[in-house]
């Protein structure tokens, strides 16, 4: 694939643990949690990619190091061909507008005591884009909201309504990619379904890319056309949805992620839900 | 066999606040479900449909508001309790896990004198004796390490730890019914399965009954035997959790797994469903889903339509319950 927009190369990125005083004393190395081990991933422009797995599976990390939230230890971010690692100053500024966030919790992630007005706002500011006004009234229309929100505060607001605030700030930069961690996880089933709905039509008007991190194959599959199944911080496998649709899964552990998030049944033990690794 | 847990018409009433005129404001409407001794119900509903208030009125937890109907912990009514008998209750007949656990801990304390707390109120073990049963509580709830981890306080622990020490508070003093509210709405959807496989094992251990209160229709499905399915106030439907997805016997049931992304939904618009809940102020003398339904007829706004047992082991309180469509099993 010649024009992928982000091209992930061999990315891994570890964490120390603690280690205890008389550990150090001693000069035992710190022990490290390997997160993400070795993964490449190239998402061309317009493509929705999901990022599917289990607990700590390193999913999120590898989201979080994408936005430079982590550094990653080694490995290769290329956006639209330059080295994302090595950007600094307007250039690094200019690949955080267009690469933005949205992330699982609305309750979290927006500042309690700001009017949304002041929410929308922060992100203009600090990329010092001109009327404000204007875009922050188009943003809210956009997310099925309108002007009427815009004074209100995050607690006035439901959590699908949060949701698309969330959605709005992420969007009033007009970004290329949005990253979407666990984007409906905290949501009811009908909010989800308008949240799941906002997002295609977002993505089919703007042409943007999605990169989408979730536990819940469903949602994956109905919004990404390829997804990429992730275990103890390495790539498992990659498949297309209508792949995953027709079951045609060849690796054990995606099997059993299939299994597990197919619902209706119960488990026949009670054990069946125990971490899969 | 007898239920653990009968409760009848259940109904919880607010005096409204005083700056609004209206009248008191009926959350919970009328609401009967039973709990069996081993058996896993779900009782699931949107945000505002009144779940987690007939929680705590099983419990008698809520002091402003008025609770009607019968609560029948096996056979005894809860409502009309006497304090004293009501303390020996809580803790030993039900107990409860709530949804954020950093709220029903006490931050200032060590999670193990929160265990013992429950333990010197509910049994006669001297300190020593209290002390390893709260071991023994945390490792049953899967916390490694438990006699170190006594002495932690509740910032030490990550979320799910902590839901595990709630959870070990919950059972200190052997509960034959656990009520668990959203137990796992607050944590990062990784760690839920670990909290939900904890508590069905510690149901088949322990042969609780299991009552969890949810929104999430992937939790139901993965955990419970029966469902209670509440819209504003009310039960539209209950029945086991298999014919209730495969075979919607209430318009809003149906109409809420239709919203639900699956298999063969890739890149279609999904259909969520149309207008808001409605507000609990002045329930009309109809179905209170009439605004938001596709299989309405006059029937429904003449007077709101009972809960009958349409089936053996379901119940439903919609009259279109015999038109919906079985939907595909996956």
């Amino acid at each position: 694939m010649t024009a992928a927009l982000l091209e992930i190369d061999h990315l891994s990125k570890r964490f120390p643990l603690r280690r205890s005083t008389l550990d150090a004393l001693r000069g035992r190395p710190r022990p490290m949690l390997q997160a993400v081990h070795d993964v490449s991933l190239s998402i061309a422009r317009g493509e929705a990619v999901g990022i599917v797995g289990e607990s700590g599976c390193g999913k999120s990390t590898l989201a979080r190091c994408l936005v430079r939230l982590h550094e990653p230890d080694s490995g290769r971010i290329a956006y639209n061909g330059a080295d994302v690692l090595a950007l600094a100053g307007d250039q690094r500024r200019a690949f955080n507008r267009s690469v933005q966030m949205v992330f699982q919790d609305p309750y979290g992630s927006l500042h309690p005591r700001q009017t949304v007005d002041r929410i929308l706002a922060e992100p203009l500011a600090i990329h010092g884009v001109p009327d404000a006004e204007t875009r922050i009234e188009r943003a809210l229309d956009e997310v099925g909201l309108g002007t009427g929100f815009r004074f209100r505060y995050p607690h006035q607001l439901s959590g699908g309504q949060r949701q698309r605030i969330a959605i709005a700030r992420a969007l009033i930069l007009e970004p290329q990619i949005l990253l979407l961690d666990e984007p409906t996880s905290a949501l009811d089933a009908s909010v989800q379904a308008e949240v799941l709905n906002l997002l295609d039509a977002l993505r089919c008007r703007r042409g943007l890319t999605f990169v989408m991190v979730s536990h819940d194959l469903a949602v994956v599959t109905h919004l990404c056309e390829r997804l990429m199944v992730m275990q103890r911080g390495q790539t498992v496998e990659f498949l297309s949805a209508p792949d995953l649709a027709a079951h045609r899964v060849t690796n054990a552990y995606t099997l059993s992620l299939m299994h597990a998030s197919s619902g209706f049944k119960r488990a026949a033990e009670p054990g069946h839900l125990e971490p899969l690794s | 066999m007898m239920p653990l847990l009968a409760v009848r018409d259940l109904t919880v009433t607010f005096a409204a606040a005083a700056a609004a005129a209206a009248g008191p404001v009926r959350v919970v409407d009328g609401i009967s479900l039973d709990v069996m001794p081993g058996e896993v119900v779900g009782l699931v509903g949107e945000s505002g449909s009144g779940k987690s208030v007939t929680l705590r009125a099983l419990l008698r937890l809520l002091h402003a508001a008025h609770i009607g109907g019968r609560v029948l912990w096996k056979g005894r009514d809860v409502l009309a309790m006497p304090d004293h008998e009501l303390r020996e209750m809580r803790g030993k007949g039900m107990a409860a896990v709530f949804q954020e656990p950093t709220a029903a801990l006490n931050p200032v304390l060590p999670i193990g004198l929160q265990i013992e707390e429950s333990l010197s109120a509910h049994t006669t073990l001297n300190a020593a004796a209290r002390r390893r049963r709260a071991i023994e509580l945390l490792g049953e709830v899967g916390i490694t390490d438990a006699s170190r981890r006594l002495g932690a306080y509740p910032h030490e622990l990550s979320g799910g730890q902590r839901q595990r020490a709630m959870i070990a508070i919950a059972l200190a003093a052997g509960p034959e019914i656990l009520l668990a509210d959203e137990p796992t709405t607050a944590l990062d959807v990784t760690i839920q399965d670990q909290i939900l496989a904890l508590l069905l094992r510690l149901v088949a251990d322990r042969g609780m009954g299991l009552l969890l209160v949810t929104h999430d229709l992937g939790v139901v499905a993965e955990t419970c035997d029966r469902m209670v399915v509440l819209y504003a106030g009310r039960v539209a439907e209950a029945g086991s959790v298999a014919d209730v997805f495969h075979q919607p016997r209430h318009a809003y049931t149906d109409a809420l797994l239709r919203s639900m992304p699956g298999e063969g939904t890739a890149r279609t618009r999904l259909a969520p469903i149309p207008g808001q809940p409605p507000s609990l102020g002045r329930p009309p003398d109809a179905c209170a889903f009439v605004p938001r339904c596709g299989y309405t007829n006059p029937l429904c706004t003449e007077h709101r339509p009972p809960l009958i047992e349409v089936e053996p082991g379901r119940a439903s309180a919609c009259t279109a319950w015999n038109r919906l469509p079985a939907r595909v099993p996956s």
